[in-house]
């Protein structure tokens, strides 16, 4: 029997070569300031995880009473304002780009899986802040869940259950699929330009 | 001749800092969201209580108390999840998915936001036990002409403008028993009596949620913008922005037939899940798949590959089938 392991090793490498993993070589084209709002929607969700880790630490109540802890949920907030402004620019880039083209609609579908996700991050967020916007959110959002079945299993009236969701499932959804769409990002190389028509055709 | 789907011609490679860029753009994020956070701070309106809003809002409260115990609240006669009532029943032609699940979250308001939250205040003030014996022996008929005296004299009190209600005899044990819980209500007891569960933790806000939706939530809401009709969840309180990336979602809510359909959210969430499917599998839709070809905003996008690269730049490419 073989190594399984060294299988394994060798699939990887040769799916993903190390150079084309971390690349110090782009193709010209990338040069478009049009390419940052991926780097950029990662930075805001670097800042979303570490400034909910910090929260997390103290619990849900301590931003309630505490001038850091408000602070912290202020960073909390606007970074999730910036990662939705520039996934949003990202994705309506990529759109105009046709960057499915060549073998990259994976990449696409994991981008916008990722996105769809990420609003179900951020609701349950607004669900957990423990204010009045959490209980009319909540309020208001039960009659859409019930009304397709979704509210008899996924209750927005229960803080713990919503908590859940926010702080852990959700963001690690979203972490596994934003993996795997950078992976394909750098497996496939970014999407080249759209040629004019009779060129190569 | 259709035109090919990438530009076959090699591009030159030039040197490239993927961790730089990646590190460039978290100082960029950095500065943006900490000099946001230092100057704009973030939201945080305090909750609703039911001890607030029985005290600003106590003949409000007993409206609503009044609606769960004699059945004619929103939640009484709900449906599923909390009961087997259809008043919030949501239809997509003939098939209601919110039936499907069933009663998940049983809810009697009668029992739940009235009669047992009473039992302790029950066992200092007799005349609250009494009146809630009293009214657990009588007949239906009995209890609802008691329930509709009071609630008579409760809409005359509203419309005079007053801000207490002297129950009629009429009433019988009504009166009595929500005088008691409206008292209940204002030392802060009834926010702690529906949030207890059989066990000692709890984390489930269900029934002091649905106790204030009505009346008492909306309220405030309206005067904080954020009823459905001035694009409800998408606004955040103060202000701030709120969840704006919810504003396809939130804008079928605008749209008159939808917001007047009984079945208006389930509607919205097919509309919903059809543009979404569009989205995710774009790559594979025919027609879809072309539309930016013939946007044509990638011509801006690459304008320095195009400029440099003449024989690509030639006339505006023209839209593929």
């Amino acid at each position: 029997m073989s190594n399984l392991t060294a299988r394994l090793r060798a699939s990887l490498v040769a799916a993903l070569p190390p150079e084309q993993l971390l690349p110090d070589s782009q193709p010209e084209y990338v040069r478009s300031y049009v390419y940052v709002f991926g780097a950029t929607t990662l930075a805001s969700f670097g800042f979303l995880i570490i400034s909910g880790i910090v929260l997390a630490l103290f619990g849900p109540g301590w931003w309630h009473v505490s001038r850091i802890g408000h602070f912290f949920n202020s960073i909390h907030f606007w970074s999730v304002q910036a990662f939705f402004f520039f996934m949003v620019l990202h994705l309506w880039a990529q759109f105009f780009m046709a960057a499915w083209r060549g073998g990259r609609g994976i990449t696409w579908l994991t981008g916008a899986v990722t996105f769809v996700v990420s609003l179900g991050a951020a609701f349950t967020g607004y669900l957990s802040q423990q204010n009045f916007d959490s209980q009319w959110i909540a309020v208001q959002g039960k009659d859409a869940m019930n009304a397709i079945g979704i509210g008899a299993y996924f209750n927005l009236l229960n803080f713990g259950q919503m908590y859940t969701y926010h702080v852990f499932l959700l963001p690690v959804a979203v972490a596994a699929l934003t993996t795997v769409h950078l992976l394909q990002v750098r497996r496939r190389g970014v999407v080249p330009p759209i040629p004019p028509r009779g060129l190569g055709g | 001749m259709r035109q090919p789907d990438v530009d076959p011609r090699p591009a030159r490679a030039v040197p490239y800092d993927l961790l730089r860029e990646v590190l460039v753009a978290f100082c960029v994020v950095l500065v943006l969201v900490v000099t946001m956070s230092a100057v704009f701070g973030s939201p945080d309106d305090p909750p609703m209580t039911i001890e607030s809003f029985s005290r600003q809002s106590p003949l409000v409260f007993l409206q609503t108390a009044l609606g769960d115990l004699d059945g004619s609240g929103e939640i009484a006669s709900y449906g599923p999840p909390y009961n087997s009532g259809d008043g919030s029943v949501q239809h997509l032609g003939p098939v209601s998915l919110q039936e499907i699940p069933g009663v998940t979250i049983p809810i009697n308001t009668a029992q739940d936001f009235v009669l047992s939250p009473l039992q302790p205040l029950a066992t200092v003030q007799p005349a609250v036990a009494s009146a809630v014996r009293t009214f657990r022996g009588a007949t239906a008929a009995q209890r609802q002409a008691w329930e509709k005296a009071y609630g008579d004299a409760l809409d005359a009190a509203v419309k005079s403008g007053a801000s207490s209600l002297q129950a009629p005899a009429a009433a019988g044990p009504v009166g009595p028993m929500l005088a008691g819980l409206l008292h209940e209500a204002q030392i802060g007891g009834l926010d702690g009596l529906l949030l207890t569960s059989s066990r000692f933790y709890a984390t489930d806000y269900t029934k002091p949620l649905l106790f204030l939706q009505g009346a008492a939530m909306h309220n405030r809401a309206s005067t904080l913008n954020l009823l459905g009709t001035q694009w409800g969840m998408m606004n955040e309180t103060g202000s701030y922005p709120g969840q704006a990336w919810l504003w396809l979602y939130t804008f079928w809510y605008q749209v008159p037939a939808i917001a007047n359909s009984p079945s208006g959210d389930a509607l919205v969430w097919v509309i919903m899940a059809v543009l979404t499917l569009l989205l995710v599998l774009v790559p594979w839709i025919p027609g879809l798949r072309r539309l930016p070809f013939k946007i044509g905003l990638y011509r801006w996008i690459w304008r320095d590959w195009y400029r440099e690269h003449p024989a690509a730049a030639g006339p505006p490419p023209r839209a593929g089938p």
